[in-house]
């Protein structure tokens, strides 16, 4: 499996995550919404960005309620609800967001 | 939905050094899936346990992630009381200022930062442990 991006092939799992964490760049989150039909906005980048920093700080991705109240904090209580966030990632932001963002799946997620 | 299910009682005991075996990582992932699932969890460290909660490692050269940065989340994830036991620390020459400070911030209090430690003796943990509804032991 993998993605397409600016010609050259970069690895995922079977469900689209990254193998190599190290692959990433904004490129490949691109590449990865748009295989779901999803561009991706500065919304979406602002939720990408507090992932990684958040991973690369923890070395964990976070769960919906942690993401949600963390980014309620950070960017404010309109943003810090699953409305929102949903809104943004309908696929479940943990879940999608950690995906584009290049984290692998988080702890919950089966 | 169905009304929230009642909740239990868990205390994740770690006995274990930190990377000799699996336990140390595998525990810190049984904990955070418990927490995902909306339990009332606390961790304990005790015996060789007490040596996961060191500050200042690196596993760099021995191909292993470095989880011990992720104590540092379980505020985020609900955690509310690491119990270490202070008798363990003692017989291994270590003091409470050699392992990591872990702060949660209470979102109830204007997300005042407050310890996640609580330094205990075998006996209270012994009490502790008997007040849990479940004991998972690593």
């Amino acid at each position: 499996m993998g993605v397409e991006v600016n010609g050259h092939t970069v690895e995922t799992d079977e469900e689209g995550y990254l193998v190599k964490l190290d692959d990433w760049n904004p490129e490949v989150a691109k590449a990865m919404a748009a295989l779901e039909a999803l561009t991706l906005t500065e919304p979406h980048w602002e939720v990408l960005h507090f992932l990684r920093g958040y991973y690369d700080e923890y070395q964990i991705a976070p769960t919906v309620r942690v993401l949600t109240k963390a980014i309620g904090r950070k960017l404010g209580p309109d943003k810090g609800n699953s409305k929102y966030l949903y809104g943004l990632f309908p696929k479940g932001p943990a879940k999608q967001a950690c995906k584009y963002a290049g984290l692998p799946k988080p702890t919950g997620c089966r | 939905m169905p009304s929230s299910p009642p909740t239990k009682r868990f205390l994740c005991v770690n006995r274990k050094a930190p990377h000799g075996t699996g336990y140390a990582a595998e525990a810190l992932e049984a904990v955070l899936m418990t927490a995902a699932f909306d339990q009332r969890l606390s961790l304990a460290f005790l015996d060789d346990g007490v040596y996961q909660l060191v500050q200042g490692q690196d596993t760099s050269d021995i191909g292993l992630k470095h989880f011990s940065a992720t104590f540092k989340a379980l505020g985020d994830f609900d955690v509310r009381t690491v119990y270490v036991d202070v008798e363990s620390l003692e017989a291994r020459g270590l003091t409470p200022s050699d392992l990591l400070p872990l702060h949660y911030e209470d979102e109830a209090d204007d997300w005042a930062v407050k310890d996640l430690i609580q330094w205990v003796t075998r006996a209270q943990l012994a009490e502790i442990m008997d007040a849990q509804d479940v004991v998972l032991s690593f």
